[in-house]
């Protein structure tokens, strides 16, 4: 009852002319499926990891679209319990693939009909053939084409080819590779091996998650020549057996200082010299470089491991919500938001929209790999990158094209975590 | 004037019932159920025992939880003691007893997470610590085992609970009627027989209650040991939560239950041997 007295009262506000630009601005920018007094009233309710769920979006869709976006940050593992044990306390859930690939077989999402997706046809097409390019291969582990449709609108079964029917539709996506202190590694690191090079005994770090953790012991597996894995994201037990033995082996040995689980975390053990070679994810990495210290997000000759997410629809919502949720994707397609992700060293899941939204100095230094030609700032405006700088990694398809797997759940998940937790115990 | 007694205990058993013994029956029940990645699936299976019970690792990760509890009650004995005797029997003024004691709980007034983490740049390899050891020249490279370590997982336990060792102890201390020291004195005992026939023995109940708080502390907790462990060190807790990160909750609760069991066994084995209920 409250909300419907406020939304009169900004409804006659707007009526006088006072907020007369608020109210039309769905109109303005092109989404005009919902009467404006109506979509003040709606609030939807999207949660998921601090990395996507950002309140400048949620302001920015307050002036776009007119309607409240309450956002709830929480960690990965939080997510998906959220998903799964609480599907009434949210609208959109913020997921990542390998995740939902757990949670839509549950039944709490429902599909998005693609027919409503303006940009459908300009999604990179990672997410939907799983190729990047015709000639590329498809990489190991949850790839996203892989859980990204069902069957049909009330299906919760994946379809192996674009259906019409999409589980999640994709925000953000990077492909992540090891953190290094070049002032302190004092050698070229190449490969993933290099993770368990004696030489950094005491002084390496791996993340203290067992469904990633695991892979990237597995790239570090491959690269040493120890052993060939079928699908490092969906090992044997076999596999996981080898592959933890391995683990304790060099706990053992004293390779590592400390396991990480947090975001923060790993900027801290990175930042304050503890740590000078570990598996990191990038925005870590631009926190550690914040403080003035060198930090480089290693390319390595194996590829990288990728990871993307995206926004899921609860299976209750409908009506107005529904169309409401409609809009708020496809507008997150349509440039502002793709921008801010892409100038944040994420990938966003419509190129050309999002590059109309970026200078082509930031366009050039994120995406193609080219010099900057000016200092590079963050959406807020901080200096990231001085004029000159290139991107660790270089460009979009020299990234994305070197994935070798992303992150993904295995069907021997069980045993995985009975192994790590003695990988921790040992 | 039974029903008005009854009448009084029945908040108390409202909030016990709703809040503590139905979560409990809900532990129970779900212990045995089935699971796979995401769904509960309502069973009775005793694999979650199994699991916990069989597993080589389940049988480590108990023994280093004891391992933390014991080293962590010695020292919070070793270190509460003292303190509370030198409040009880030192300090003769019970206004100066009074602030000495908030004194000791200022540390309460931050978070225990911040008081645990304001430890890592201290004891780091480029700390404070290691900074000053080298300063000094007594070590010519920084001391690894200070941080991410059972030093510093026992380390931070102890500063985290010492009070509560303190508190029950000084509490009880107080208590002891000063005639049956004088009559100890006079009877020529000195300070250390006094101590030791006299304010110990009677110390014992504020010792147990201590106890019993540090031990249900310490056999529960998973931040302290991940955290300044590096999480290179496992505990009870640490793998309930992983369980739990994990939607593996039958697994979880079995592994509470086993622990809740195990925790109720430790009190009850200590309350068989001090009678804490003179202390009550």
């Amino acid at each position: 009852m409250a909300n419907m007295n406020i939304g009169r009262r900004t409804a006659l506000k707007a009526g006088l002319g006072l907020a007369g630009a608020a109210a039309g601005s769905g109109a303005i920018t092109g989404f005009p499926t919902i009467w404006a007094q109506n979509i003040r009233n709606i609030t939807l309710r999207q949660f998921g990891t601090g990395v996507s769920n950002l309140n400048a979006l949620a302001d920015k869709v307050k002036q776009d679209l007119g309607f409240t976006l309450a956002m709830t940050a929480l960690d990965s593992d939080a997510v998906s319990q959220k998903a799964v044990t609480q599907p009434r306390s949210y609208d959109i859930a913020d997921i990542e693939y390998w995740i939902c690939k757990k949670i839509f077989p549950a039944g709490v999402l429902q599909p998005m009909d693609v027919k409503k997706i303006k940009n459908y046809d300009k999604i990179v097409p990672i997410f939907t053939t799983g190729r990047l390019s015709p000639e590329s291969r498809i990489a190991q582990g949850t790839a996203p084409h892989t859980v990204s449709f069902v069957e049909g609108p009330t299906s919760t079964k994946f379809a192996s080819q674009p259906s019409g029917w999409m589980t999640l539709i994709p925000t953000i996506y990077n492909a992540d590779t090891l953190g290094i202190r070049p002032d302190l590694v004092g050698r070229p690191i190449r490969n993933w091996r290099d993770l368990v090079d004696p030489a950094f005994k005491g002084r390496a770090s791996i993340l203290n998650i067992p469904s990633i953790g695991i892979m990237d012991a597995a790239m570090v597996m491959e690269s040493l020549g120890r052993m060939k894995y079928a699908d490092k994201g969906n090992m044997t037990r076999d596999e996981i057996e080898k592959t933890t033995a391995f683990l304790i082996e060099a706990k053992r040995a004293g390779q590592f200082r400390a396991f990480w689980k947090s975001f923060d975390e790993s900027v801290n053990l990175m930042a304050s010299g503890e740590v000078v070679i570990q598996s990191m994810w990038s925005p870590a990495v631009t926190a550690v470089r914040s403080r003035g210290i060198a930090c480089t997000y290693q390319p390595l000759e194996e590829g990288y491991r990728a990871w993307g997410g995206g926004l899921g629809l609860s299976k209750n919502l409908s009506g107005m919500e529904l169309d409401a949720a409609y809009d708020y994707i496809n507008w997150y397609l349509s440039g502002w938001a793709g921008a801010y992700l892409n100038r944040q060293g994420y990938y966003s899941a419509v190129l050309e929209t999002a590059k109309e939204n970026m200078t082509p100095d930031e366009w050039g230094f994120w995406m193609e790999g080219k010099p900057a030609q000016s200092d590079i700032k963050s959406p807020d405006g901080k200096v990231l990158e001085k004029a000159g700088a290139v991107r660790d990694g270089g460009s979009f398809a020299e990234r994305m094209g070197q994935v070798a797997c992303w992150n993904s759940v295995m069907t021997e998940d069980r045993f995985l975590v009975q192994k790590w937790n003695e990988f921790v115990a040992a | 004037m039974r029903s008005a007694s009854y009448l009084l205990a029945a908040p108390l058993w409202l909030v016990l019932g709703g809040f503590l013994l139905v979560p409990m029956a809900a532990i129970l029940v779900v212990s045995f159920f089935d699971y796979d990645s995401v769904r509960l699936i309502p069973d009775v299976v005793l694999t979650n025992y199994a699991d916990v019970l069989l597993s080589q690792v389940t049988w480590q990760t108990y023994l280093n939880t004891l391992k933390y509890t014991a080293m962590v009650w010695v020292l919070t004995v070793a270190v509460g003691v003292p303190v509370a005797l030198f409040l009880a029997f030192c300090v003769q003024s019970a206004a100066l007893q009074s602030v000495l004691f908030l004194v000791c709980t200022v540390p309460f007034l931050t978070s225990n997470v911040i008081r645990m983490i304001s430890w890592v740049p201290f004891l780091g390899r480029e700390g404070l610590f290691n900074g000053a050891l080298m300063g000094v020249g007594l070590i010519d490279r920084p001391l690894d085992v200070l941080l991410f370590s059972d030093f510093a997982v026992v380390l931070a336990f102890v500063h985290l609970y010492a009070l509560f060792m303190v508190v029950p102890v000084f509490n009880t201390m107080v208590r002891i009627d000063r005639r049956l020291i004088e009559a100890a004195v006079d009877a020529g005992a000195g300070p250390w027989a006094v101590l030791r026939e006299v304010i110990l023995p009677l110390s014992k109940p504020g010792i147990a209650i201590g106890s019993v708080f540090i031990i249900t502390l310490v056999m529960g907790d998973f931040t302290t040991v991940r955290l300044m462990g590096g999480g290179q060190r496992a505990s009870v807790g640490l793998m309930i939560s992983n369980q739990i990160a994990l939607l593996q909750y039958p697994a979880a609760c079995a592994n509470a239950v086993v622990l809740l069991l195990l925790v109720l066994l430790m009190i009850t084995a200590l309350l068989r041997v001090v009678d804490i209920r003179r202390e009550l």
